[in-house]
């Protein structure tokens, strides 16, 4: 092995200029020599701190070590042994918190692009053409219901697959992938991207179900007594939006980032009318929240017409969520930043429609329960500004449809489902979860690696249900 | 792999009546309950009321008014034709029991949202006085439907042309000002309708329900497209209705809301019906 080198190899992005008209995929991905060129700055550290940093633990030196050969399919399959959905995972981780964060160039340079070889190898074995699926050990005889098909659940259903046992996945929307298809834009993970990784996944022999409500068309406890079901995991996310809660936020052209990314995203707004779903993007954009959401939604505002989109944000840069990446791209296409604002009315014309916000200028006091420095508004500082369309964007909550009409299943104040964070256990025999109602709003490759905690045990459960003590073994360490 | 219509048929000039084969939603759906539908690939999510379910033969009944490109689209459908996507029930069940004498009032095409309920009242045990209302003759829908479950039936006409000249609350202010005693009351149609039916109920105190029809997109409480104002607070019509009180219900505001895509939905139908012209089709 030869001299470090400090620097990665950049990735190609479309020109700031062009992707603001379209919603192609803004980063372009690395060619063959490209890789490999930034796989060879990897050292293959033999106690590798990157694979701890992973939530699902891929073997990451190993795969590198295939790049390094030219084995693009092999270290895709290397990959596909703890991350059935590495071309998703390979643009949206945010890996400079994870793998790469502990990755030991990184502290002398630049950490090797690990999210960039795994999008590489993921494409590049699609390119081949179909791609191959593992062997699947004999049927378990039992029956595991996946509610949610978001990262969380995907990953959890191919891992208890691929262990023998049947899993369907129930899908209140009419298209799988969650969050990964209604919320994450196009520019930034093709939906073709979504579906080639979900495909795989039907194709490992998981059986999806969409149009389905658990808790409305069917509640999870008929599911077990009616069709048989004999565990389950509960992935259903952070759906269920906030709004702000200040005058006059009924008014027309406001939205909650999730009304806004559905319509552009798993509904197409942006193609109106080839699409029926329409979206209503006026010139002035405010959008409100500094999350990976608020990029995301500001973003999509700037490609559906809007001459003017500013983030507004109650914080300073150093609090905001969103990845380095994502601001950085926000910033290139032209996006403005109100920091240290926030928004306390909005006032509309006659007709309803939202024309001014009235915003109010914040300074940073005490740190609190986030341990960030809490905002707190300068009195008097108030001063409104015309706008033509808001989006809110300040978190999620869980959806409470399946808490709701789960008698049994307990939840915490904050919505999320009361479980042991070492097995994803709930208080209702049976019942697993992870993702976003596990944990509250994270990110997909936390949600995913929450999904395959669960699996393994919900594996030992229905192995060892029998037994007596089990449940109480996998739920000891909850705490309510 | 979709949801066959298994029955068609034409109520009036523009509104149909489909039965649809979904063995799960057909399951647990009841009277208040809603579905949401999409026709095809390109297509929108809309909100249908549940006008019947048959769990035995596994289907539902939905009854719609051709309104804008989506409801057109779905009359040009026939039986053993699919549609994609077609999920639910969703919303709350209306909360029905034996309340003594309920009046229902239907405007429109409310008649058809209606309908179910007055089933479901009848079958507590309910007296139900019925008022249907329309523009004209020709747009009064399910009178012999009404007439079966009712115990007295009134139609009024905007123009006269049928029943009395005028309103459906008009009847419901003639019962309450001769001291005719009414439990309750549910009022479905045209928002002005409901907001008069709740103005004409309110110094009597009459409980009153209405069924609220916001613009939605998934139907799950997960985009808060849908929100409504009840009693000062904001409320998401999906899960928390849509079935509200209509004294606190804040009218003016749903009114403009339903209005936030006017043009776009304009748009949409005359390209659509430009395309039908095109193609040759009725």
């Amino acid at each position: 092995m030869g001299r470090l080198i400090l620097n990665r190899v950049p990735m190609k992005k479309r020109d700031p200029k062009e992707r603001i008209k379209t919603f192609e995929e803004v980063a372009l991905g690395y060619t063959p020599e490209e890789a490999i060129k930034e796989a060879e700055r990897c050292i293959l550290c033999k106690r590798p701190p990157c694979v701890k940093g992973c939530p699902v633990n891929i073997d990451i030196p190993a795969f590198i070590a295939l790049i390094q050969q030219g084995k693009f399919v092999e270290a895709s399959k290397k990959i596909k042994e703890n991350n059935p959905l590495p071309a998703m995972c390979g643009r949206v981780c945010p890996q400079e918190e994870q793998c790469e964060e502990v990755c030991i160039i990184g502290k002398k340079g630049e950490p090797v692009a690990i999210g960039r070889l795994e999008r590489f190898v993921a494409d590049y074995e699609a390119a081949q053409g179909e791609v191959e699926i593992p062997e699947i050990p004999p049927p378990t005889g039992f029956k595991v219901a996946v509610i949610g098909s978001g990262p969380s659940g995907l990953v959890c259903a191919s891992e208890l697959v691929q262990m023998g046992h049947k899993v369907t996945i129930f899908e209140a929307l009419h298209k799988p992938g969650g969050v990964l298809m209604y919320g994450i834009p196009q520019f930034r993970l093709p939906k073709e991207i979504v579906a080639r990784e979900i495909d795989y996944v039907k194709r490992l022999g998981v059986e999806i179900v969409t149009n389905f409500i658990v808790g409305k068309t069917m509640t999870l406890d008929e599911l077990r007594e009616k069709e048989g079901f004999d565990a389950f995991f509960v992935g259903t996310g952070a759906g269920y939006p906030r709004f702000m809660g200040i005058p006059g936020e009924n008014l027309l052209g406001i939205y909650s980032a999730n009304e806004f990314l559905t319509r552009v995203n798993l509904m197409k707004a942006y193609m109106f009318p080839e699409y029926d779903t329409p979206v209503k993007v006026g010139d002035r954009v405010i959008v409100v929240g500094a999350g990976n959401v608020a990029m995301d939604a500001a973003r999509c505002a700037l490609r559906s017409g809007a001459s003017e989109v500013t983030i507004v944000y109650r914080r300073s840069w150093k609090e905001m969520t969103a990845r380095i990446e994502e601001i950085e791209n926000a910033k290139e296409e032209g996006i403005k930043f109100m920091i240290l604002h926030n928004p306390v009315a909005f006032y509309g014309d006659e007709s309803g429609w939202v024309r001014k916000a009235e915003l109010i200028k914040m300074e940073l006091g005490e740190p609190d329960e986030s341990g960030r420095r809490r905002p707190v508004p300068i009195k008097g500082s108030e001063f409104r500004v015309p706008v033509d369309t808001v989006v809110e964007a300040i978190g999620q909550v869980p959806n409470p449809v399946v808490p709701q009409t789960t008698p049994g299943l307990k939840t915490t104040r904050w919505g999320t489902l009361v479980s042991s964070p070492t097995t994803g256990a709930t208080t209702k025999e049976g019942v697993f979860t992870g993702g976003d109602i596990m944990t509250g709003a994270a990110t997909v490759i936390l949600a995913a690696g929450t999904g395959k905690v669960a699996a393994k045990y919900i594996d030992y459960y229905l192995r060892n249900r029998d037994k007596p003590g089990v449940w109480e073994e996998l739920t000891k360490d909850i705490k309510e | 792999m979709g949801y066959k219509i298994v029955k068609k048929r034409v109520l009036g000039p523009d509104s149909k009546m489909f039965v649809i084969e979904a063995p799960y939603v057909a399951r647990n759906a009841k009277p208040g309950q809603f579905i949401i539908l999409r026709v095809n690939e390109r297509g929108e999510r809309i909100p249908l009321t549940v006008a019947g379910s048959d769990r035995e033969k596994g289907s539902v009944t939905i009854i719609f008014q051709e309104v804008g490109k989506t409801t057109k689209l779905l009359g040009t459908l026939e039986e053993g034709d699919e549609i994609l996507d077609f999920v639910g029930p969703l919303g709350k069940p209306t909360e029905i029991e034996n309340f003594g004498t309920v009046m229902t009032l239907g405007g429109g095409f409310g008649t058809a949202v209606l309908y179910p309920l007055v089933k479901a009242i009848k079958e507590k045990g309910n007296y139900v006085i019925t008022a249907i209302g329309a523009r004209t003759k020709d747009l009064v829908i399910l009178e012999d439907e009404m007439r079966e479950i009712s115990d007295e039936v009134y139609i009024t006409t905007d123009d006269g042309s049928y029943g009395r000249k005028g309103f459906v609350t008009e009847v419901l202010a003639d019962f309450l000002k001769e001291g005719r005693k009414i439990d309750r009351v549910f009022s479905v149609g045209p928002v002005p309708m409901m907001k008069a039916t709740a103005n004409v109920t309110k110094p009597y105190g009459v409980k009153t329900i209405v069924s609220l029809n916001p613009i939605m997109v998934d139907g799950t409480g997960m985009c808060g497209a849908c929100r409504v104002e009840v009693g000062g607070k904001t409320k998401f019509a999906c899960i928390d209705g849509p079935e509200f009180d209509a004294h606190e219900v804040n009218f003016d505001l749903l009114m403009k809301r339903l209005g936030m895509y006017r043009e776009e939905e304009k748009a949409s139908l005359e390209r659509f019906l430009e395309e039908i012209k095109k193609s040759g089709r009725a």
